[in-house]
């Protein structure tokens, strides 16, 4: 009986997932489709705990514990961070579902030998799972440090050898334990620990900017391990779960990729940002031109239409407020005001969206790229705000950088081009940019929301 | 390469859904636009994390201290995974709601 409302409950954690997620692809519905999902999530954890048999009621409060423990603390990572950092958040989080994946696995394993109730397949698929789990939880780590800049890009010579090698060892163990050709089942931990380096290594040659691709496809990682656990436990909310997340993430990834206009081998062998085989790109000599921000400012009020292009230098100085501010002192001016969202500006697809829909920018003022590079022609002032290589027009005119073909939004076609940089550091991709040399830029130095401050305060004192 | 077949076989139901789950997630997902693609990674995030389920079982079967401190780990992991994940994901969301 118990059983039976279980699989019920079952189905309708699976059916919330599917809606979750078709809702969470639309705007308006988005917020439904989280929240259905995550009902759906509840009574399938308190449908475990107290309808599956096998779970005793002598541990119910160690259950109860570590929930309500996880619960408060990731509830309060999650409140306290701050937008600019919900990337490495993510990240965070996934390497949790993954380390939970791989326990899984040792913890079953050793059941099993006790047990002996295990089998070959059983054997390779409690180890997939060890396996993904594990590279999933290292790279995400990894991941979520690199994001906080705490680690930097890191290459070892012949890395793309040493990591077949890792894996490929991984592999021939799976295989030796399965098919019962080794007895040694301390292998398990030499598999843990390969898996763990892997994952590490797997992510430390990515440069920072295809971060998101990154944890876009560690997400879909452990959903294939998520999708292990359920034939392992013949339990269909967790396949279904993994699988649907994994097959979505999959996709979500090479999206991600189209968007910048490379390939997924391309982001993983780690040819970008620190250049390992693609050229560094020309340097490019000439001279810079600055602008003060009273000059600045009134080069703004006075033309017909701004469109501005935030870039991860906004999110950093949490200048999304102040330029919504900018926006109504130049509105209130007449002056048309749009914002460039590039796929890849900031650290995340989306990344500048939510940011200024945090401080209430209007929706149908945030234009894609396709939609506004056309309109760049008309336009009087281009406003960069701590965005460089979604802007660099070398991803246009020279074939040996590395960012040669990824569509940037193409600002040079205005009249005027303001940069608002902190310093000439290159941008993520780690390569010069010609824009800053262009006749018509003008650059504007300071941190982003005290320049932004300054614009307005010039502007209302005019 | 017997035993692989035994399990397809004894498996059916469960691979004749990995298979339609795939197209299920491609089609769900395709027309996404940009905007939504972090919170809907995240959203994503949170829902692998049914892996808690999992968890829970070792949990709830462990007799012996290994079992019960990796498990007792699990669950923790993995209910961040979760709650931190769909609350991370209200929480972008939040900013898309019309304030009038």
């Amino acid at each position: 009986m118990f059983k039976n409302i279980l699989d019920f409950i079952y189905i309708l954690s699976s059916l919330s997932f599917i809606f979750g997620i078709k809702l969470l692809s639309k705007p308006a519905t988005a917020k439904q489709g989280n929240l259905i999902a995550a009902a759906g999530m509840t009574i399938a954890i308190l449908g475990t705990i107290f309808l599956n048999e096998t779970v005793k009621m002598s541990n119910y409060a160690w259950i109860f514990g570590a929930l309500i423990l996880g619960s408060v603390v990731g509830t309060i990572m999650a409140k306290k961070v701050m937008m600019t950092k919900m990337p490495q958040m993510v990240s965070f989080f996934n390497g949790m579902g993954g380390a939970c994946a791989s326990i899984i696995s040792i913890v079953e394993y050793n059941h099993m030998l006790h047990t002996e109730t295990g089998s070959p397949i059983k054997t390779v698929i409690l180890l997939l799972g060890l396996i993904i789990g594990t590279i999933s939880f290292a790279g995400s780590m990894i991941a979520y440090g690199k994001l906080e800049e705490k680690i930097k890009d890191f290459y070892l010579p012949f890395q793309q050898v040493f990591n077949v090698l890792l894996l490929g060892s991984t592999l021939a163990m799976t295989v030796g334990l399965a098919h019962g050709y080794t007895q040694s089942h301390e292998l398990i931990y030499a598999i843990l620990g390969i898996s763990f380096i892997y994952g590490l290594f797997f992510v430390f040659p990515i440069g920072g900017a295809d971060m998101p691709v990154v944890i876009s496809l560690l997400n879909s990682f452990t959903g294939v391990a998520t999708a292990f656990g359920g034939f392992l436990y013949d339990n269909k909310v967790m396949l279904f779960g993994g699988i649907l997340v994994g097959s979505a993430g999959t996709l979500l990834t090479v999206v991600m990729c189209k968007a910048m206009n490379r390939s997924l081998t391309n982001v993983l062998l780690g040819n970008f940002g620190g250049g390992s085989s693609a050229g560094t790109g020309k340097s490019i000599t000439g001279n810079i031109k600055e602008i003060t921000s009273s000059d600045a400012a009134a080069l703004m009020k006075y033309s017909k239409k701004v469109v501005v292009v935030p870039g991860y230098g906004l999110a950093v100085a949490q200048a999304q407020h102040i330029a919504k501010e900018l926006e109504s002192v130049l509105e209130a001016e007449g002056v048309e005001v749009k914002y460039a969202i590039h796929p890849v500006a900031g650290r995340m697809p989306g990344h500048m969206n939510i940011l200024l829909a945090e401080s209430n920018v209007s929706y149908d003022k945030l234009l894609e790229m396709d939609v506004i590079n056309p309109e760049f022609k008309n336009t009087d002032v281009v406003l960069v705000v701590g965005a460089n290589d979604v802007v660099n027009p070398a991803a246009k005119t020279d074939p040996g950088s590395p960012i040669y073909g990824m569509p940037i939004l193409e600002v040079e076609d205005a009249a005027n081009i303001i940069v608002m940089k902190r310093s000439m550091k290159s941008g993520y991709a780690g390569i010069e940019n010609e824009l800053f040399y262009n006749q018509k830029t003008r650059m504007l130095f300071g941190d982003a929301k005290k320049m932004l401050a300054e614009l307005v305060n010039e502007m209302k004192a005019s | 390469m017997e035993s692989v077949f035994q399990f397809i076989a004894e498996n059916q139901l469960m691979i004749y859904l990995v298979i339609l789950m795939i197209f299920v997630g491609v089609e769900l997902i395709e027309k996404v636009p940009s905007v939504l693609h972090t919170p809907l990674m995240s959203g994503a995030n949170a829902i692998h994390g049914v892996i808690i389920i999992g968890s829970i079982i070792i949990m709830g079967q462990a007799e012996d201290v290994f079992a019960t401190v990796l498990g007792f780990i699990a669950v923790f992991f993995g209910t961040l995974n979760v709650v931190g994940g769909f609350v991370v994901t209200d929480r972008m969301l939040e900013m898309f709601k019309k304030k009038k």
